[in-house]
């Protein structure tokens, strides 16, 4: 046994009775145990398949899929039947052994927006382990009555001194990397160590017209409140909820490009209750779902089908009918090596303590 | 001693045994073990603790940590020990236990929300901005939130209410005839406090102080919300290592060093001020 499998166990071990305590607490052998962002737990997403199909949804909030995976770590075999994820840490619950495969003639594949199935991250071997349920931008939003919407256009914002103290940082290292590899002409799917350098260099002067490095809630906060005018790696999903209270809070897709996000669902190989896991996956893939999902109250995002089923207003809110032009300009997250991961990860802290 | 006896006496200590060695000395060997396993590689080694001390952001963490807990320590002593006075010499006794309700008021806020509503105060279009602006004593408002500052506030505020508790109840314990006695000496009132008062309230502040340490410097609620994320303190580079990558190498590594911070400052107070009379 390796010495990383010892100490997992260990870990598993000192928190027992936490994970005895999620066990005790996933109710019923007919329930579905989800673990999932905040957008799932919405009960105006929940309750009509709740309703339809007599299954209780049990939802469990995670940020992150390291802690996301170190839930399942923590719990026993089968306590788990579906799970959202980023979709390109699909593979780390593959190399882990935990998804189920899923069944491509039993979901809507046609309907979602080919770019955002991004099959590189979630088929392998010729099988499918996440399907993608939800996407959007990470970009530039930004209070239009208080800047110039023309400065937005571009990438150049990131280190424009106009908007010195007027501007907040999304807190998610692999995205914001991202704006600022496509800001200085890289690929955020290239990037490699030697490119560390002029990233930091991006980001450093972001950071010094920085009033902020702001995580989910507070990012929203701080445009909605005035405290910022200009969010670097915010994008529809901060503010497309508020966009009725405030219709000044918009988002660009600069010509640049943005760094598109994506989540996708994907079911344990152990779960107790697979039927039930794949209705509540067609649930969420079929256009009811789909609109539900788009406009959780948690975040807005992009439906990732083409038929979701949004009012005009929403899908306006959203920009549903300029999607193939964004996507046409969007990149996905880094996916960097291991080592990679952890060298971004020290480039960010270097930014956020640098003074 | 008698073998009866012996076992009365462990079976008295046996559950505070258990308690300890369940839920801390045996999480504490899984994360010392954890902190030796470094995430991607399959031998023992001591990275995760040799990253701390060669990146130098790591090590801004905890000298952010020190700073803000030092200075959060000193000023909740400096404004709890004049409002523990007041409590315990200046209010009259029937009032003392209404007032002490109110001092400890703010305690049954949810800490969260507490933090949250100091943003609110301190924010740009806040309540102090927009006071100093309306006034004319500020021409633009200024960064209050998000800031340094904005931490030791939050942190102060709710520190302040523990010191008092803690002061106010060793001003309590000590005798008047302390006072007389050197006050029949030609002792002036502020050589009676100098020398006679303040020495025998040290124990109660450097307990107040140091639970304001050890609180302080591990919260990741406080820093995370009001210093708008400007800086690292520990709690929150620890969480870092957490949330995408799950590296609980890195993360056992370094809450251990923090926890070997609050041993040191333990054992400095401990010396110093022999806190087991208290």
């Amino acid at each position: 046994m390796t010495n990383a499998r010892i100490s997992r166990r260990l870990l598993g071990a000192s928190v027992a009775a936490l994970a005895f305590m999620a066990s005790y607490a996933a109710a019923g052998a007919a329930d579905l145990n989800a673990l999932v962002w905040c957008d799932h737990s919405d009960p105006n997403l929940l309750k009509p398949f709740e309703d339809a199909t007599g299954i209780k949804v049990n939802v469990k909030e995670f940020e992150g899929t390291g802690a996301g995976l170190a839930i399942v770590e923590q719990s026993q075999p089968g306590d788990w039947d579906v799970m959202v994820v980023d979709t390109v840490d699909v593979r780390r619950g593959v190399e882990r052994g935990l998804f189920e495969p899923l069944p491509e003639d039993q979901l809507p594949i046609a309907d979602i927006f080919p770019e955002v199935l991004m099959d590189q991250h979630s088929r392998f071997d010729g099988k499918r382990y996440g399907i993608t349920e939800k996407f959007g931008y990470n970009t530039i939003s930004f209070n239009k009555a208080k800047v110039n919407p023309a400065d937005m256009q571009s990438l150049a914002v990131l280190g424009n001194d106009a908007y010195k103290g007027r501007v907040a940082i999304y807190d998610y290292y692999l995205p914001v990397i991202g704006l600022a590899a496509m800001a200085i002409g890289k690929k955020t799917a290239d990037l490699t160590e030697a490119d560390l350098p002029a990233l930091k260099e991006v980001l450093l002067k972001m950071k010094a017209n920085a009033k902020a490095v702001t995580d989910v809630v507070a990012s929203q906060t701080a445009l909605a409140t005035g405290e910022a005018d200009v969010l670097i790696g915010g994008g529809e999903w901060v503010t497309a909820g508020i966009a009725r209270e405030n219709p000044d809070l918009d988002f660009s897709i600069p010509e640049e490009g943005a760094v598109l996000w994506s989540q996708s669902l994907a079911m344990f190989k152990d779960s107790r209750n697979k039927d039930a896991a794949l209705k509540f996956i067609q649930y969420i893939l079929s256009p009811e779902g789909q609109a539900r999902l788009a406009t959780s109250s948690c975040y807005w995002g992009m439906p990732a089908s083409k038929q979701a089923a949004l009012s005009a207003d929403q899908k306006k809110i959203l920009r549903f009918d300029e999607q193939p032009a964004f996507l046409a300009r969007a990149q996905g997250y880094p996916a960097p090596s291991e080592e990679l991961d952890k060298k971004m990860q020290d480039l960010w802290t270097e930014m956020i303590q640098a003074q | 001693m008698s073998a009866s006896v012996n076992r009365i006496g462990w079976a008295s200590v046996s559950p505070a045994l258990l308690w300890t060695l369940v839920f801390f000395a045996a999480p504490f060997a899984a994360m010392a073990l954890v902190s030796l396993s470094p995430k991607g590689e399959d031998g023992w080694s001591l990275a995760a603790y040799g990253q701390f001390f060669t990146n130098p952001s790591y090590w801004r963490a905890l000298t952010n940590s020190l700073e803000v807990t030092l200075a959060v320590t000193v000023l909740s002593v400096l404004l709890a020990y004049p409002f523990a006075w007041i409590l315990a010499f200046l209010v009259p006794e029937r009032w003392q236990r209404l007032a002490l309700m109110l001092a400890v008021l703010p305690f049954w806020t949810s800490y969260v929300v507490r933090s949250y509503s100091w943003l609110l105060v301190l924010a740009e279009k806040g309540v102090i901005n927009a006071s100093l602006t309306s006034l004319g004593i500020l021409g633009e408002p200024v960064q209050l939130a998000n800031t340094r500052m904005a931490t030791v506030t939050g942190f102060v505020h709710f520190f302040v209410m523990l010191l008092t508790l803690t002061i106010y109840a060793n001003l309590k314990q000590l005798s008047p005839n302390y006072r007389k006695a050197a006050a029949d000496l030609g002792a002036s009132g502020l050589q009676s406090f100098v020398h006679v008062i303040l020495p025998l309230t040290l124990p109660g502040i450097m307990v107040g102080a140091f639970l304001t340490f050890v609180l302080a410097i591990g919260d990741y609620i406080t820093p995370q919300i009001l210093g708008g994320n400007n800086e690292l303190l520990m709690p929150q580079l620890i969480m870092m290592q957490i949330g995408r990558r799950g590296d609980f190498a890195s993360a056992s590594a370094l809450s251990l060093i923090l926890m070997a911070v609050v041993t040191v400052a333990y054992l400095v107070c401990a010396r110093w001020l022999k806190i087991e009379r208290t």
